[in-house]
């Protein structure tokens, strides 16, 4: 049926189609308020169905291990497929810390990267940073993954881990031998991967701030740098924590440039310096050798956990852009 | 013609002073707070503003009337070298702000010295407090411990202290469009600004609004020199001192506002204020 407030805003020529046939329907398509709803609605909850799908999928298929080691799955730190004992602590453990680390390195870069390419360049030269920047973003994670142990594992092992040590030797997270595959290689590597994500998404969110208000703050005497941080980047600052809830997705899972240059042993150091896992290594690495149902099952309970893990720090995420942007708001 | 007819009726009135004799308040008439000589202002290769020679009183509200891209907005950003932030703009000429030539001023001291209140209303996404306090922080004006004094003396002065001296620490996107915009007004009067600068600050308001900015300008003329673009003809007729009037980039004419409303020296003056314009 097509509503009377359209029929009354529309010009007549093709108002009134054949009925049946494909141009009439994408007639109807086009003026029809219904329609349209009903197709992006049934577009929209394709994804949520597709998302309540792979939870159910997940949940069925790790029977086995949640049966055998309940919440200890969760709190276990062996790992030992011959006497099949599954604990996830170690993967949780270095999922965690190589996004952590990677967001530590890439939030900064990124950040400021975008500031410089939205505030500071001349035209010209930031359409072209941010067209390389992009292209950054778009190689594939074995190609990082390579570069990983060839360029930069070796780098680490000879030249910054023996000077991190030297230096900083005294606190926990810098001690041991240097191997240069481990937790702070999978952190290099992660942050390498997101900052092209932060610097795209943080430079359009700068270039959306309204014009005025740079000029209110230009007019009343700021300096370019006191008007670019001080108000541009405040306002656009939800927009920028969203840029990096993004890459921390994309770090949480990031699997194959991970596993490369992780070491892929399930143990939980604090030193940088010494090699983990992570859950979406874990996966990648022991799916096709899996032999028995508890092994193959525990990964499949490992996917599960991730995707949990992965709501949880998102949701913690949104929670604290809240609690911020209502702070911002009203403090003195 | 008209248009020199103009000029030349207003090169008539009082003549170029300088710099000297500008600083030394003498004879009792408003001083030029504002000296701006053969001003040529260009977007890349257009032409915005052709010779455009103006002394702006002190103390005094100036309105500057005339349909829109007349060239009354842009002249208005040269006075505070806000024009700077537009890619390719230029302005050739002179301009002395207090005698001093305000080109070879640092451009924070002249827009901290020359404030300006937009025409949409653009307050920070911040508190009401912080959105006064901004330009004193900025400018390292007050002390800490005297910053909310100063904070408070500037929504008085914009009329606006009663309404929010309770919600202080509200956002500032909470008020209504016309207590924004005097927000603004406060925000620019809080680092106390020698000339205000005004663009069409009423043009998205409703008429009550609108009272209370105008009633709230004339208190203003006190503290420092207004000048004020609208194109509301009314508005300059109701507030302004003396009015100037832009025509394709050209002033055309600039007199007392009596004279101006009453007895435009130029014909296009007279048709653009009898509404015959075309």
């Amino acid at each position: 049926m097509a509503t009377p407030s359209i029929a009354v805003a529309r010009p007549a020529p093709s108002r009134f189609p054949r009925p049946g046939g494909a141009r009439a329907f994408v007639e109807r398509l086009r003026s029809g308020d219904e329609i349209a709803h009903l197709i992006t609605l049934i577009f929209a909850s394709t994804i949520l169905f597709l998302t309540a799908w792979l939870v159910y999928e997940l949940w069925v298929h790790s029977a086995l291990p949640r049966q055998t080691f309940g919440l200890g799955f969760l709190t276990a730190s062996t790992w030992d497929p011959v006497f099949e004992h599954f604990g996830a602590l170690p993967f949780i453990y270095g999922t965690v810390v190589t996004s952590a680390l990677g967001l530590l390195i890439a939030v900064p870069i990124g950040v400021g990267a975008a500031i410089f390419l939205a505030e500071l360049a001349p035209h010209g030269i930031s359409e072209a940073l941010t067209f390389s920047i992009e292209l950054l973003a778009a190689v594939p994670s074995v190609i990082i993954g390579l570069l990983g142990i060839f360029v930069l594992v070796p780098i680490l092992r000879k030249v910054v881990e023996p000077f991190l040590k030297a230096t900083l030797g005294f606190l926990p997270f810098f001690q041991g031998p240097a191997f240069g595959i481990g937790f702070l290689a999978a952190g290099l590597i992660l942050a390498i991967m997101v900052v092209p994500f932060i610097i795209s998404i943080s430079r359009g969110i700068l270039l959306a701030v309204p014009t005025e208000q740079r000029e209110a703050a230009l007019a009343l005497g700021a300096t370019k740098w006191e008007s670019t941080w001080k108000v541009v980047v405040p306002y656009a600052r939800t927009g920028i924590m969203g840029s990096v809830f993004l890459a921390l997705a994309r770090a949480l899972g990031e699997t194959m440039a991970v596993t490369m240059v992780i070491g892929n042993d399930p143990k939980i150091s604090a030193s940088l310096f010494a090699p983990g896992y992570t859950i979406a290594a874990a996966i990648a690495n022991e799916f096709t050798e899996a032999t028995g149902d508890l092994h193959l099952q525990a990964l499949i309970e490992l996917g599960l956990v991730l995707f949990f893990l992965t709501i949880l720090i998102n949701a913690f995420g949104r929670i604290l852009i809240l609690v911020t942007t209502r702070k911002g708001t009203s403090r003195e | 013609m008209a248009t020199l007819q103009g000029m030349s009726a207003m090169e008539k009135t009082p003549t170029k002073m300088e710099p000297d004799e500008v600083s030394k308040p003498s004879n009792g008439r408003p001083q030029p707070k504002l000296l701006v000589s053969a001003l040529n202002f260009f977007y890349g290769k257009r032409q915005a503003l052709l010779d455009v020679t103006i002394q702006i009183p002190e103390n005094r509200i100036t309105g500057l009337i005339g349909p829109s891209g007349c060239g009354k907005s842009t002249f208005l950003r040269t006075l505070n070298r806000m024009y700077e932030i537009v890619p390719h703009a230029r302005a050739e000429g002179r301009i002395e702000l207090d005698g001093q030539n305000l080109m070879e001023l640092d451009a924070m001291e002249v827009r901290r010295r020359v404030g300006m209140v937009f025409q949409k209303s653009n307050p920070f996404p911040k508190s009401i407090f912080d959105n006064v306090a901004f330009g004193l922080r900025v400018n390292r004006i007050v002390r800490r411990g005297e910053l909310h004094e100063a904070v408070e003396r500037s929504l008085r002065r914009a009329a606006l202290w009663d309404e929010v001296k309770d919600s202080l620490h509200d956002s500032a996107y909470k008020l209504s469009g016309g207590q924004q915009q005097r927000l603004c007004i406060a925000r620019a009067l809080a680092v106390d600004p020698e000339v205000l600068l005004l663009d069409e600050p009423c043009s998205a308001l409703d008429p009550i609004a609108t009272a209370k900015i105008e009633e709230l300008l004339f208190g203003l003329k006190k503290l420092c020199t207004v000048v004020l673009v609208t194109h509301n003809m009314q508005q300059a007729a109701r507030v302004a001192d003396v009015t100037g009037f832009f025509l394709l980039g050209r002033l055309i004419e600039f007199n007392t506002t009596e004279v101006i409303f009453k007895t435009p020296a130029s014909r296009q003056t007279e048709d653009y204020i009898t509404g015959r314009f075309g």
